[in-house]
């Protein structure tokens, strides 16, 4: 280089100096790596990204009320949310009623106040058909159409729903409630379940990681550990549920778990049944299995012998006493033994419906369904990490350290497990990403307590059409997996991601 | 892991077999339940359990019948014998889904895998400017949760995307409405960006192993790049191409968080019509359906598994 300055720039054949000629071949290049991206590039964008910003967006902003009823609209966001609501206000709401009456749009105004202030649908359509006959002074008239027209937090709610651009949605995807005056505050505590979704859906997703771990560690390194060619023998029981649809192997605990699934039955064959229902019997409290059988003994105590046995269950103490066994007391001692029995013929049928006769568990339709068919079905994302990793590790290196000393358990703690951790990292966050965002097992053996974010993401889309919501619940979500995501791409790389 | 020396000790003799039950155990885990819906699916009664009919092997309790309400559940006239084969194929509910799933699987993988593949070589060029950026947001596709991809991509599509309508005055009639949530094309659309992630990275870890210098080598004897591409590089990475398209097909084929809430009833693939028949009337035909599938994807492996090893003769390392 310095040759080439002191004899001033090098030049090609038609006199431009190489310097520029080769950031103008550079360029080109360039150009055409970018052009073959390019067409995934722009598709990705149009069809993912900005969809997923569009719907996001949707989270902060919702006009479905500043559409249908614009002249009330312009009066509540000059309102200021704490004094009486104005003469003026109630005349602009009857005219917007009116109008949304004749266009047929009230119901969707009503909606949206609806999902601030529960009960305001029906005061919004039944106002709407009085509205047309209504004359001044029209706060009275509103009032006397419908008494919580008085109430200033109808108003309020009214303000919030006629604020296009509002917080108000990603506020209640953490519980909170944005009012009227533009103060924040805490949902109250019966309402408060999205904190609790979110922390359950964690909650399942650690354990169903945890669980990959600990039944794809053992695995792994047995794979990474056999001859070659048993290797890929036993590797095709790996592959083989990776490759399985996730449908069929949701049917396929379906088909296992439930009341008279192949699980149960070979419990109840063998005798296995009985073990752990002892066991369980020492302890009271078995959460989340809800051993069915329990209750069938009380049940069928009380169809056989009626009284005698309500009495023996009355005389327990609350909190030795099962759930059916509580709510059969309780009715014994409210109606009397006819609708005591009654309802324990009810409870019969229920627990028959779901085959849970004759000492079964209760293991699909709940979250312990869910956890199991989760950890099945993401079992492989483990695995196949793992079993990369650990194939990469010379063997010698625990011989070696066998040689200078070191006992097995040394061995295999202090010199291969930390080889592995990257393996278990990759592993571990690719299962739990793919858990937490999880849908068809839960909405389809998840029961009521197997129920994860994105089956309330699913709900608020296509039953309760509040979209808005939907959004709110989903970016909270995605900033969860886009964190992660990112964490993964600092600790793995993207560009490490394999498959089989 | 390769036998036991003749000095372990007792505790090491336990321990070896120990590790290997339990590890028997977890195959069993991985296995058992795709085994077993495969006897269930023959049985004679509309249960999803064992009869002890069945379990004693007398041969009237088994039957094929559901294999049969595959074909004829939905058909207008499934005891008639003229015109059985038009009726089922126009009118059979799982004849549609079938339909359904590969006309969408198939245009689905053929956008993905084309474009996919141009991308990872884009990305595997070192002059690609901003490459990590790129991959990792053209990777994001397989890391957002389904429900959201599924939302924002019905939400996003029911926009009207007709010009005309824009600036009309009015509610616009339904078939003067450009949209693209309830058609084919949408739910193509949408499992093709599900399913480009995996041909990107399957392709690009084929490339890994790929001799930049043949293409140099090719450049330099008078191709042109085109000739190049098809010619040199894209036999070498075929293999890598073929199992990233397998992928996108498995990715549409089993997708159903999207199909339902893009799909009209028309439209139903074979993972969505499980999902209704899970949830509404649970019969064994879902479990003939899915031993089919399973039949399927032991298929699908198996190609697989012959291009890793073609794969890995080609580039010269040791065959598995």
């Amino acid at each position: 280089m310095t040759d080439a300055t002191s004899k001033g720039p090098l030049t090609t054949a038609d006199g431009t100096p190489l310097k520029r000629k080769l950031e103008q071949a550079m360029f080109a290049s360039r150009l055409r790596a970018f052009g073959l991206v390019a067409p995934l590039l722009a598709f990705i964008l149009a069809v993912f990204v900005v969809p997923i910003t569009v719907f996001m967006v949707r989270g902060f902003h919702n006009p479905t009320y500043e559409t249908y009823m614009p002249k009330s609209t312009e009066l509540l966001l000059e309102w200021d949310g704490v004094s009486e609501p104005t003469e003026e206000m109630a005349a602009a709401m009857v005219a917007d009623l009116i109008q949304a009456r004749a266009d047929k749009t009230i119901g969707r105004a009503a909606t949206r106040v609806n999902q601030e202030y529960s009960g305001t649908r029906s005061m919004f359509t039944r106002t709407a058909r009085k509205a047309a006959k209504m004359e001044a002074p029209f706060m009275a008239a509103l009032v006397k159409a419908h008494k919580n027209w008085g109430k200033p937090e109808v108003w309020q709610a009214i303000k919030v729903a006629a604020t296009s651009w509002t917080p108000a949605y990603f506020l209640a995807a953490l519980d909170l409630k944005y009012k009227g005056d533009g103060s924040v505050v805490w949902q109250v505590e019966e309402r408060q379940i999205h904190i609790t979704l979110f922390l359950r859906t964690m909650e399942i997703s650690l354990i169903v990681t945890l669980s990959c771990f600990a039944l794809g560690f053992p695995v792994a390194w047995l794979l990474a550990n056999l001859k070659v060619r048993t290797a890929n023998l036993l590797m095709i029981l790996v592959l083989l549920p990776f490759w399985t649809s996730i449908l069929v192997r949701t049917t396929a605990w379906i088909a296992m778990l439930q009341g008279q699934g192949v699980v149960n039955d070979l419990m109840a064959f063998s005798g296995l049944n009985q073990v752990i229902l002892q066991f369980m019997l020492l302890f009271r409290d078995y959460g989340d299995l809800k051993l069915a059988s329990l209750c069938s003994n009380d049940v069928n105590g009380v169809l056989a012998t009626g009284e005698a046995t309500l009495q023996t269950l009355s005389a327990q103490a609350a909190d030795a006493q099962t759930t059916c066994a509580a709510e059969m007391v309780r009715i014994y001692s409210a109606s009397g033994l006819e609708a005591a029995v009654a309802q324990a013929g009810a409870l019969k049928a229920e627990a028959l419906r779901w085959g849970y006769g004759d000492e079964r568990f209760s293991m699909i339709y709940n979250k312990t369904g869910t956890l199991v068919a989760m950890t099945h079905i993401l079992l492989p994302f483990m695995i196949l990490p793992l079993y990369s990793v650990m194939k990469t590790i010379p063997p010698a290196y625990l011989r070696a350290a066998k040689s200078l000393g070191a006992t097995n358990w040394t061995a295999f703690w202090r010199v291969y497990f930390p080889q592995t951790v990257p393996g278990i990292g990759a592993g571990s966050m690719l299962v739990f990403i793919l858990a937490i965002g999880y849908y068809i097992t839960p909405a389809l053996v998840g029961g009521q307590d197997g129920q994860m974010i994105s089956n309330f993401i699913d709900f608020h889309m296509r039953k309760s059409l509040n979209w808005s919501l939907a959004a709110a619940l989903g970016g909270v979500l995605l900033i969860i997996v886009m964190f992660l995501y990112w964490l993964y791409d600092r600790v793995v790389g993207i560009d490490n991601m394999k498959f089989g | 892991m390769s036998g036991l020396p003749p000095y372990a000790t007792t505790g090491q003799r336990i321990w070896y077999y120990a590790f290997r039950v339990i590890c028997g155990l977890i195959f069993v885990f991985l296995i058992a339940p795709i085994l077993v819906i495969v006897p269930l699916s023959f049985n004679q009664q509309p249960y999803f359990s064992f009869t002890n009919e069945m379990l004693t092997l007398q041969a009237d309790a088994y039957s094929t019948r559901w294999y049969w309400d595959i074909l004829k559940n939905g058909m207008a006239a499934p005891e008639a014998i003229e015109g059985w084969w038009a009726d089922m194929w126009q009118n059979a509910q799982w004849i549609r889904a079938v339909k359904n799933s590969f006309f969408i699987g198939i245009l689905a993988t053929i956008l993905a895998t084309s474009m996919g593949t141009l991308a990872a070589v884009g990305l595997s060029r070192s002059e690609m400017p901003y490459s990590k950026l790129i991959m990792s947001i053209l990777i994001s596709p397989m890391i957002v949760p389904l429900v959201i991809t599924g939302a924002s991509m019905f939400y996003f599509f029911s926009y009207d995307f007709n010009p005309m309508n824009w600036f009309a005055e009015g509610e616009t009639a339904a078939e003067d409405k450009w949209q693209i949530a309830f058609t084919y094309g949408g739910l193509i659309i949408a499992h093709a960006a599900l399913g480009t992630p995996f041909v990107i990275i399957t392709v690009t870890a084929t490339l890994v192993g790929f001799d930049k210098s043949l293409v140099q080598a090719a450049n330099s004897l008078g191709a042109d790049p085109l000739r190049t591409f098809f010619k040199v590089q894209m036999p070498l990475i075929l293999p890598g191409v073929i199992s990233g398209a397998l992928f996108a097909f498995i990715t549409s084929f089993d997708e159903v968080v999207v199909v339902l809430q893009m799909a009209t009833a028309q439209q139903r693939t074979i993972p969505r019509q499980m999902f209704s028949g899970i949830r509404e009337q649970i019969s064994p035909t879902i479990l003939a359906v899915a031993t089919i599938l399973v039949i399927i994807s032991i298929g699908l492996l198996t190609v697989l598994e012959l291009l890793r090893r073609r794969s890995e003769r080609l580039r010269g390392l040791s065959p598995g």
